[in-house]
C-alpha cells in the first residue's frame, strides 16, 4: 500500500466521528466534552466547551431549542439526556470570565449586516473577529429581534445586555432606526460595502429589500445578486434560534470566502445539523430515566446537574478495541494504530516506535467482524510486516525463532511425502500440520489409521510445515517457496485431495493453494462417523473454543460440535464463539515477539468460561492450556485420552515438538513403510541433560533448546572455556551456534549435567566470539 | 550501556586459568553499534562472564533500543 492508500485505509476507522448530538446541534456544540465535564462538576470547563462554538452563549444556553436532543443516543436507553436543560443550569452555575476576543487584523474590507436579531449579530460577530470592518443596520431601537420578546424569567435582559456589549468590543458600528428601504437603499449598501448579510427576522420584509429574487443558496446563502447574502428565521421558516444563529455564522463564512476570492462550494457538507457515522453499541447499556429538577422553574441544581449529565454514554465506538486486548493495551484505536505503523515505514532515521504494535497483533479477524466498517488490523500488520522484512527493518530477534523451526519442520529429517503402503495412488493426502504432529505425534499416527480405514482411493501422506510461520513473518519469498514445494509434491502424487488437521494449514491452502481440493479432518470425523476406539470415559459440559482461522468455516464449527454430541457432551458456546471467536494468544507469532501480550490474550480468552474448553488446534489447546485453562484437544476426546478430572496440563516445550516431529517421521516412516530410518546423531545429542520441570518452563519461554545447551556444554568440554560462580559451585559456560549467545548455568553430577539456568543474547562480546 | 555497575557483586574465577575474574573494559557490538562497557573478565585468556541480569536486563533493552533504530 502506498502513502495514500494507507490514508484511504485509516479513514475507514470512524471512532474520530462526532457524536450524533454534536452533529445535529446546527452549530455543533461539543455536548459529549460538555457533558463530562458536567459530570465533574466541572461547571466552568464545561462553560468553556459551550462556548467555544456559540457566540452569545448566555442567551443561547437560555432559550436554544435543544434538537440536538431528538438525536441523543441514550434516547435509545431511557430519555435523551437534556442538553438545553444542562446548558441552562451550567449558565446560571458558571463563574468564568467573559470570553477573550482574539480578532485577525484589519482586512479593511467592509460588510453591511441588515438586522439586528440572531441571525444579524451571529454574522457581524464572526466577521468582526475575522477582522472586517462591520455595519450593523437595525430598523428599532435595540440589538436582539426575536430574543427580545422572551419573559423576564427566561431570558433576563441583564443577560441580553450583556451578551450583546460583545459588539463594542469588536468594534461593530450599529446603526439604530436605520430601516434599509426607506433611510438607506440596498443600492446605497451595494455601493458603500464589499458585501452585505440580509438577515431578518420572520416579520420583518426581507423579501421585499431582495426585490428581483427571494432565490437563496441553501449551502452558501448566497443570493443571485452579486455580494448580498441572506439567512435567519425568515429563509429557514422556523422561530429555532439555534437555526437562526447558525444561518448567521454560516453566511459569515461565506462572505469570508467571497472577499477572498475562495470557493464558496468547497467543503461545506459538514456545516449545519447533519448526521454522523460514528457508531456506538448500545448494548449492555442499563436504560435510565431522566433526572428531573426538583425545582422546575429554577432547572437543575449542581448536583442535579451533575447526575443528569453522568446518564451520557460519551458515544464512541471503540468496539474492536473492547473485544481485543492486545488493541486495548495499546491504549488508543485502529485509525491512530495506522497512522503510528504508516509513519513507522515511512520513518528513514529515527527510532520505530511501533514495531511493538506491528509485531503483537495475531492477525485473528475478530476486529474486522466487530468493526461496523469492516477495519481489519490484520491487514496493515500484514502489510507492515512484509515491508519491513523487504527494507530489512524487521528487528532481527522477533520472528527468527519461528523461522527456525519452519525450517526444522519442512527439512528431511522430519517432513516427508508417501503415498499409502501398499497403494500406488492417492486420492486424499493427509496433511496432519507442524502443530499437531508436535504436540501429540501419536494422534497424527490414529487419525491417519482412521483415515486409511474409511477412506478409499488411497490415503498418502504429506508431512510438513504450510508455511504460514513465513506468511506471518512478513517473509515472502519464504513463504511462496514453500507454497511451490507443496504444490510440486501434491502434483507428484496426483492431486489428491488434501485432508486437513489443522485450522492454519485450512486457510493456507484455501487462500493460497485454491487449485486444491481440501477437507478438514473434522468434517471426515463426522461424515464417516467415530473410530471404534472412540469415547471418552466421562462426559460433561465443555465450551468449545473455534480456532480463529475458522472464524468463516461454519461447516467445520458445525462438525466439531457433532462429533461432541456423539461423545455425550453438553456444548456450552462462549459469547465469544464462531464468526466471532476470539484468539488463543498463539496466532500471528505473538508468543515470539510478545510474549507477554501472547500470555494475555490467551488469559482474556480463558476467563470468559468456567467450563472446561475443547479446542481443535494443537496450538490453541497449549496456549490456554499453558495459562492454567483446562483445554483438551477434540482428538484427546475422540481417542478417549483424557482425563476430565486431572488439573491442566501444559503442552510440550519448544524442544520436546522438536523431538516429537522428528521421532514421528522415523516411527511412522518404520511402521508403516518399513523403511529402515537410520536417525542421524550429532555428537552433542548424546550429551545427557537433567532438567527439573521448572527450568524447563524457564528455558521454554525464553526458547532456549536443549540442543542449544548441550552444544554449550559440548564445546565447555573441548575447550574448557568455563567460568565458575565461587558462591554457588556452578559451572557457566557459553557458545554461539548462529546469531545468538547461549549462556548456560549448570553442574556435573555421575550422570550427567545438572541444568541450573539458561539465557541468551544477541550482542557480541569482544573476547568470547 | 556506558554504566560501571554491570558486573555482579558474587565471585567468579576462570576455570582454565585458575584466576579470579576482574573488573575491565569490554567492547559489546549489535547491528554494527558498538559500546565499550565494564564487565568481569579474565585477564589471562580474556573469556568475559555476561550474566542473566544483564543479558536479560540491559543487554536485552540495549539490543531492542538498536533494533528500533
Ligand atoms: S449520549 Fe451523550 S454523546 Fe451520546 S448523543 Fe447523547 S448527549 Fe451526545
Ligand atoms: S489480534 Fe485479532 S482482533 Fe486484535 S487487532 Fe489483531 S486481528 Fe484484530
Ligand atoms: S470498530 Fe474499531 S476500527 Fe472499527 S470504527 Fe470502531 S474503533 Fe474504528
Amino acid at each position: 500500500m502506498d502513502h495514500k492508500e494507507w490514508r484511504e485505509y485509516e479513514e475507514k476507522c470512524i471512532q474520530e466521528r462526532p457524536p450524533a448530538c454534536m452533529t445535529t446541534c446546527p452549530v455543533h456544540v461539543d455536548a459529549r466534552g460538555f457533558s463530562s465535564a458536567m459530570k465533574a462538576g466541572n461547571v466552568n470547563k464545561a462553560w468553556e466547551v459551550f462556548r467555544k462554538t456559540v457566540p452569545f452563549p448566555g442567551i443561547i444556553a437560555r432559550i436554544c431549542d435543544h434538537p440536538c436532543e431528538s438525536a441523543c443516543k441514550r434516547g435509545e436507553v431511557g430519555d435523551p439526556v437534556a442538553i438545553g436543560a444542562l446548558e441552562k443550569a451550567c449558565a446560571t452555575l458558571q463563574t468564568a470570565p467573559p470570553v477573550k476576543l482574539s480578532i485577525a487584523p484589519s482586512k479593511r474590507k467592509r460588510v453591511a449586516v441588515v438586522g439586528g436579531g440572531l441571525s444579524g449579530l451571529a454574522t457581524a460577530y464572526d466577521l468582526a473577529v475575522k477582522g472586517y470592518g462591520v455595519v450593523l443596520f437595525e430598523a428599532g431601537e435595540r440589538l436582539g429581534g426575536a430574543i427580545l420578546s422572551y419573559p423576564e424569567a427566561t431570558l433576563p435582559k441583564q443577560v441580553i445586555e450583556e451578551d450583546i456589549s460583545v459588539m463594542e468590543r469588536l468594534g461593530v458600528e450599529v446603526r439604530f432606526g436605520a430601516t434599509v428601504g426607506e433611510m438607506v437603499t440596498m443600492t446605497d449598501l451595494q455601493r458603500d460595502f464589499d458585501a452585505v448579510y440580509v438577515g431578518q427576522g420572520k416579520s420583518a420584509g426581507a423579501h421585499s429589500l431582495l426585490e428581483h429574487s427571494a432565490m437563496i443558496d441553501p449551502v452558501t446563502f448566497a443570493t443571485n445578486i452579486e455580494g448580498i447574502f441572506a439567512g435567519g428565521s425568515w429563509r429557514t421558516g422556523s422561530s429555532s434560534p439555534i437555526l437562526s444563529l447558525s444561518d448567521g455564522r454560516r453566511a459569515a463564512t461565506s462572505i469570508d470566502r467571497y472577499l477572498q476570492n475562495v470557493s464558496l462550494t468547497a467543503v461545506r457538507e459538514n456545516e449545519g445539523p447533519h448526521e454522523t457515522s460514528l457508531y456506538t453499541n448500545l448494548e449492555g447499556i442499563e436504560p435510565l430515566p431522566l433526572v428531573t429538577a426538583s425545582d422546575a422553574k429554577a432547572g437543575y441544581t449542581l448536583e442535579e446537574a451533575m447526575e443528569e449529565a453522568g446518564r451520557c454514554i460519551e458515544c464512541e465506538c471503540m468496539e474492536c478495541v473492547k473485544n481485543c486486548e492486545y488493541l486495548h493495551q495499546f491504549k488508543a484505536y485502529p485509525k491512530v494504530y495506522a497512522r503510528q505503523i504508516n509513519q513507522n515505514l515511512r520513518i528513514v532515521k529515527g527510532l520505530h516506535g511501533a514495531n511493538t504494535l506491528i509485531n503483537s497483533c495475531t492477525l485473528c479477524g475478530l476486529c474486522k467482524e466487530v468493526c461496523p466498517e469492516d477495519f481489519d488490523m490484520s491487514v496493515l500488520v500484514r502489510e507492515a510486516r512484509t515491508e519491513m522484512v523487504n527494507t530489512g527493518k524487521m528487528p532481527p530477534s522477533a520472528h527468527a525463532f519461528p523461522l527456525q523451526e519452519l525450517e526444522v519442520a519442512n527439512s528431511e529429517a522430519v517432513a516427508f511425502t508417501r503415498h499409502q503402503p501398499g497403494k500406488g495412488t492417492s486420492r486424499y493426502a493427509f496433511f496432519p500440520g507442524c502443530e499437531l504432529s508436535g504436540s501429540s505425534p501419536d494422534h497424527v499416527e490414529r487419525a491417519y489409521a482412521y483415515l486409511t480405514d474409511k477412506l478409499d482411493g488411497g490415503v498418502g501422506m504429506m508431512m510438513r510445515c504450510c508455511g504460514a510461520t513465513a506468511e506471518a513473518a512478513g517473509e515472502m519469498k519464504l513463504f511462496a517457496e514453500s507454497l511451490q514445494k507443496i504444490r510440486q509434491e501434491w502434483q507428484e502424487m496426483g492431486q489428491p485431495q488434501m485432508v486437513l488437521a489443522c485450522s492454519t494449514c485450512y486457510q493456507t491452502f484455501k487462500n493460497h493453494l485454491p487449485e486444491m481440493e481440501i477437507v478438514s479432518l473434522w468434517e471426515l470425523y463426522d461424515e464417516y462417523g467415530l473410530p471404534d476406539e472412540a469415547g471418552s470415559k466421562v462426559t460433561g459440559v465443555v465450551a468449545v473454543h473455534d480456532a480463529c482461522t475458522t472464524r468463516y468455516e461454519a461447516g467445520i464449527q458445525e462438525s466439531v460440535r457433532h462429533i461432541l454430541k456423539k461423545l455425550d457432551f453438553t456444548i456450552e458456546e462462549l459469547s465469544n464463539s464462531r464468526e466471532k471467536t476470539a484468539c488463543c494468544g498463539a496466532g500471528g507469532l505473538v508468543p515470539y515477539a510478545n510474549r507477554q501480550m501472547a500470555n494475555d490474550m490467551a488469559k482474556r480468552r480463558a476467563s470468559e468460561s468456567q467450563a472446561d474448553y475443547v479446542a481443535y488446534c494443537a496450538m490453541c489447546r497449549d496456549s490456554l492450556a499453558a495459562q492454567g485453562k483446562k483445554t483438551y484437544h477434540l482428538l484427546d476426546l475422540i481417542y478417549g485420552d483424557a482425563d476430565l478430572s486431572a488439573p491442566a496440563k501444559r503442552g510440550p516445550s519448544y524442544s520436546k515438538k522438536r523431538q516429537n516431529r522428528l521421532q514421528l517421521n522415523a516411527k511412522m516412516r518404520e511402521s508403516w513403510w518399513g523403511e529402515m530410518v537410520a536417525l542421524e546423531k550429532k555428537s552433542y545429542q548424546s550429551i545427557p541433560l537433567k532438567i527439573s520441570d521448572d527450568v524447563e518452563q524457564i528455558l521454554d519461554a525464553r526458547m532456549v533448546l536443549e540442543e542449544d545447551i548441550q552444544k554449550v556444554i559440548e564445546h565447555a568440554e573441548q575447550t574448557g572455556e568455563v567460568l565458575v560462580d565461587k558462591q554457588s559451585g556452578h559451572l557457566i559456560a557459553n557458545f554461539r551456534p548462529t546469531s545468538v549467545t547461549f549462556w548456560v548455568e549448570y553442574s556435573k553430577d555421575e550422570d550427567g549435567y545438572v541444568i541450573h539456568n539458561a539465557y541468551s543474547h544477541r550482542m557480541t562480546v569482544e573476547g568470547n566470539e | 550501556m556506558a554504566t560501571n555497575d554491570l558486573y555482579p557483586k558474587g565471585e567468579y574465577e576462570c576455570y582454565k586459568c585458575n584466576i579470579p575474574l576482574e573488573p575491565a573494559k569490554v567492547t559489546v557490538t549489535y547491528l554494527g553499534s558498538n559500546f565499550t562497557v565494564d564487565l568481569l573478565k579474565c585477564k589471562n585468556c580474556g573469556h568475559v562472564l555476561i550474566t542473566e541480569d544483564l543479558a536479560l536486563g540491559k543487554m536485552l533493552e540495549v539490543e531492542k533500543m538498536l533494533e528500533d533504530k
